[in-house]
């Protein structure tokens, strides 16, 4: 550790020398960091020594066959809401951005409409639907015509009551994300576009929508995970769902903790894993925003294993 | 000056490719158009020029209809531009239909506005393919060719954020280029380059006014219009101060509001 300063042969040192300063001294870090460590340290001390929690059943029912399913059908709910949503989104977004006034105004009230009313208020009444219309029909208007009937409940199970509810509903929080990209793209590039010949259309999907999308992800990183942990709402209209699932098995054994416990690994799990291919999008869309790009996570673990081991050969280099 | 015969010495009537007739333009209440009438013939370099505010970057981009004006008539080979005519009566166009009429009009413009998400090579193929429906290879094929007739067939590869300013304004210039256009606008080129740069814009300029392409130059560059202008046309408050042969504008200006222009940016 003092190796450099006693070796430092202070008269010779020209002005080119490379700058060994000594680092300042902060001890206020040291001081805060260690309050930090005796607090949590306490915090653990406080679970593991608690005798109303048994650790066993968290790691028995971390794999149970209903968890897992229930792991799943989250999944799949989270991944196709996001998918329609984003699409509806990136439609809504578009006639909000039109010069059509019957376009602009569906759009704004769509999205007055679904981002004022709560989600779990949506949930309820996609599930209750069949209250509503106890069939769905699609005829003429006004006569009898009727070329397809169905029974609401058949049609608009848990599942699809589940979907739409979180579709329609993230459909228009991610309009305002995308309209807000959209805007972020300089009007020189519109121009540019238009004076090469393009159509409004093909303008917006090929010059500022890719444009936009760097400023969209990132937001819609965001999105996506509150939506996969707004799917545990569903758990209202009993869609087996993670949620659902735990809850009732703790309604059976009594071990709402311990299913609380296995819940909260999987949600944390899932949204970690889910945040790896935001990067890659961000990478994506950037091209052409920077002079380079930026490592992916495996250049970096690379660069950082190489910068470990250089420091060590230097040492053994110097003696 | 390089090509062989000027327009306006010959004695057949040329029918100008460009006809501005009575043009109005105003934003809100403050007019920047006032009844401009000018042509464009074939194969002419015209350079606009003037004070900032003077309405010549407002003008060249009614030409290909990126402003709408609020009176009088835009043709470009005699195609009535941003609205149809039949008989007393005008009609709004459908986008799709000006988008059809500004393929024949490339624009190149102060702040180059390449497309950042993309290569130099595939900014200019962007249109030919998507727009002209043109094979990926041939369209590629050309835009190399047009990437080296400004100097740049070693960049292709490079984003926007690679390249200079310079370097940018070129690839601007073969993207509008790549759609085959019958005429040149050209909004302040150089006015953001920093000016060791400006040369090699000017240069592929100059090449493209020599192999005949009709330009429309909004410049300051007093010595390209001189050079290179077939017809200089003074701007000021909206109107036509001025225009004629460059050497006599510029030179020789009639009107005091010329002159002091000029004066002021040889100065």
């Amino acid at each position: 550790m003092t190796s450099p300063i006693s070796t430092g042969t202070a008269p010779t040192v020209s002005l080119a020398a490379e700058v060994k300063a000594i680092p300042l001294r902060r001890p206020w870090r040291w001081i805060s960091a260690a309050v930090l460590l005796a607090v949590v340290a306490l915090f653990v001390e406080s679970l593991l020594t608690n005798k109303n929690i048994e650790y066993p059943a968290i790691g028995r029912y971390l794999f149970d066959t209903h968890i897992l399913a229930g792991v799943w059908l989250t999944l799949v709910l989270t991944v196709l809401s996001m998918v329609v949503s984003t699409l509806l989104a990136i439609l809504i977004a578009a006639m909000r951005l039109s010069t059509n006034p019957v376009l602009s105004t569906l759009s704004w009230l769509y999205v007055w409409l679904f981002r004022g009313t709560p989600l779990l208020v949506q949930i309820v009444l996609w599930g209750y639907l069949g209250l509503l219309y106890s069939r769905l029909s699609v005829g003429i208007p006004l006569t009898d015509v009727v070329f397809w009937s169905v029974d609401t409940n058949s049609l608009i199970t848990a599942f699809v009551a589940g979907f739409l509810a979180l579709t329609l509903n993230e459909a228009a929080y991610s309009s305002e994300i995308v309209r807000a990209g959209m805007l972020s793209v300089d009007e020189g590039q519109r121009e540019a576009a238009y004076s090469l010949g393009m159509s409004p259309l093909y303008t917006f999907s090929r010059i500022l929508l890719p444009q936009a999308m760097r400023v969209i992800i990132p937001p819609m990183g965001n999105e996506l995970i509150s939506m996969l942990k707004n799917t545990s709402l569903l758990s209202v209209i009993a869609v087996l769902e993670l949620y659902t699932q735990a809850s009732l098995i703790s309604s059976q054994n009594l071990k709402q903790v311990e299913l609380l416990a296995v819940v909260s690994i999987w949600y944390l799990f899932m949204t970690s894993v889910l945040s790896v291919p935001q990067y890659y999008l961000e990478r994506r869309f950037g091209r052409g925003a920077s002079r380079t790009l930026p490592p992916t996570p495996l250049q970096r673990l690379r660069a950082m294993l190489a910068d470990r081991t250089r420091p060590t050969e230097t040492l053994q280099v110097k003696p | 000056m390089i090509r062989e015969s000027a327009p306006s010495t010959t004695l057949q009537a040329i029918r100008p490719l460009v006809r501005i007739e009575n043009v109005r333009k105003s934003f809100g209440k403050h007019e920047v158009l006032k009844d401009i009438t000018l042509n464009v013939n074939p194969g002419e370099v015209t350079c606009l020029l003037g004070p900032s505010g003077s309405g010549k970057s407002t003008l060249l981009r009614c030409i290909n209809h990126l402003e709408s004006i609020d009176g009088g008539r835009i043709y470009v080979d005699d195609d009535l531009i941003g609205y149809r005519q039949q008989g007393e009566k005008i009609y709004e166009m459908h986008p799709k239909e000006i988008a059809r009429q500004r393929r024949n009009i490339g624009m190149v413009f102060q702040k180059f506005n390449l497309f950042p998400h993309k290569t130099a090579i595939e900014n200019i193929t962007e249109a030919p393919t998507g727009v002209k429906g043109l094979a990926k290879g041939n369209a590629s094929k050309r835009a190399m060719e047009l990437l080296d007739r400004v100097g740049l067939a070693d960049w292709a590869s490079h984003y926007p954020a690679q390249l200079s300013g310079g370097q940018q304004q070129r690839v601007a210039i073969a993207r509008a280029l790549a759609m085959d256009p019958k005429l040149m606008l050209f909004d302040e080129p150089t006015s953001a380059l920093d000016p060791e740069l400006v040369g090699d814009v000017l240069d592929v300029m100059r090449s493209l006014a020599s192999q005949g392409m009709t330009m429309i130059v909004v410049t300051h560059e007093i010595g390209f219009a001189r050079g290179a202008g077939d017809q200089v046309v003074f701007m000021d408050g909206g109107v036509v101060v001025e225009q004629g042969d460059p050497a006599q504008v510029i030179s020789a200006p009639r009107h005091e509001r010329t002159k002091a222009f000029i004066e002021s940016v040889l100065k």
